[in-house]
């Protein structure tokens, strides 16, 4: 772990030394390039503004009036019959669909079930190892101004539930 | 699809409501998550405006082009679609690079940039070939050093908060292989409806 987090707080302080290094002895005026870019962020950031309260307002109606738990109880059965243990079940549900809330979940599953137990292990390595698609798809397609996102969505979701699917395969394998 | 699924969520949950009688609870969530969503957005400003800067001046000093040049091989396969010294390779392999440490702070701005280089190659409002196999990816997860869990589980006094890495490791690599996988299938099968 010493390792782990040294590599992660050095990293970006590192990277920035070298850019600032090689950009100063090829002389580019640094601030001002830095300020331009940043100028970019600004504009990206209001942008993203409507697509993140749509989406964002439209699945917290979902699961604020309850449907989204309703729909998780519906198709529970046949994923236990996949061999997914129905605890862990609304957290894949939930991990395509909205980051926080799955977070949240995790944090959940393990306080409840203890960080070493097999489903803490399993929503942990859950979380890991698949992202919110929804959130990313909504932020690029929103910030650039792609209306038609193609099949962009079903691959998304569909690599989403291999993700899932490997993530119980491989943590009961190995901590059975 | 994306209209469709935007529109049902929230129709469903007005419907659900009224024969739940959460019909409060839906009416408190709409505006605190608009609100959240606002925060969310403001507080992307800083993260936006000092990575880009930042990438900016990489960009000019010519660490971009080093990079592209080291990793060329691996990406000129998965987007043929980008020609070689195009920018918009940098800025995927930078994506790619910061997602892999788990630096999501700094993968998201370096993507939009990445898919404003796409977006100028295609110059259309629908998504590219090679958008939507850099956002399969994204959307996989690359992350082999998940940090935030590794935190949660520490809080829960884990006696070992590292050991799910290597079972994150493994399951990021599935997903990911068959993102590009999934992703290759429809685009050929796309080619074919054409």
């Amino acid at each position: 772990m010493g390792i782990i987090t040294s590599i992660s707080t050095w990293l970006i302080p590192c990277f920035i030394l070298i850019v600032l290094s090689v950009a100063t002895w090829k002389r580019v005026p640094t601030y001002e390039m830095f300020v331009e870019g940043g100028k970019d962020g600004v504009k990206m950031a209001f942008s993203l503004l409507p697509f993140l309260v749509g989406m964002i307002v439209s699945i917290s109606i979902l699961r604020s009036s309850g449907a989204l738990e309703a729909f998780i109880n519906l198709i529970s059965p046949i994923l236990v019959m996949v061999g997914i243990p129905p605890e862990i079940i609304p957290l894949a549900l939930v991990r395509p669909i909205s980051g926080t809330a799955a977070l949240g979940m995790t944090t959940e599953l393990i306080g409840t079930h203890g960080p070493d137990s097999f489903i803490g292990r399993l929503a942990s390595t859950m979380q890991g190892s698949t992202d919110t698609t929804l959130y990313i798809l909504t932020v690029y397609f929103g910030a650039v101004g792609i209306r038609r996102m193609g099949y962009a969505l079903k691959v998304g979701l569909l690599a989403d539930l291999v993700g899932i699917i490997a993530s119980v395969i491989v943590v009961t394998l190995i901590f059975g | 699809m994306v209209n469709l699924i935007w529109a049902f969520m929230a129709m469903i949950g007005i419907v659900y409501a009224m024969f739940n009688g959460t019909m409060e609870e839906v009416n408190k969530a709409l505006f605190e998550s608009a609100d959240d969503a606002v925060t969310l957005s403001i507080g992307l400003i800083s993260i936006l405006v000092f990575w880009l800067g930042i990438m900016k001046v990489a960009e000019n000093a010519g660490i971009l082009r080093v990079l592209t040049k080291m990793f060329r091989p691996l990406v000129v396969k998965l987007f043929p679609d980008i020609p070689r010294d195009h920018p918009a390779m940098g800025y995927i392999l930078s994506n790619f690079t910061a997602n892999i440490f788990g630096l999501g702070n700094a993968a998201t701005p370096m993507g939009i940039k990445a898919m404003q280089q796409m977006k100028e190659l295609s110059g259309t409002d629908t998504a590219s070939r090679s958008m939507i196999t850099f956002l399969a990816l994204n959307t996989s997860s690359l992350t082999i050093i998940p940090t935030t869990v590794i935190a949660i589980r520490m809080q829960y006094n884990s006696i070992s908060p590292t050991e799910i890495v290597g079972t994150t490791i493994i399951a990021t690599l599935i997903s990911s292989l068959s993102a590009i996988v999934i992703d290759r299938l429809f685009y050929y099968s796309s080619l074919r409806r054409k």
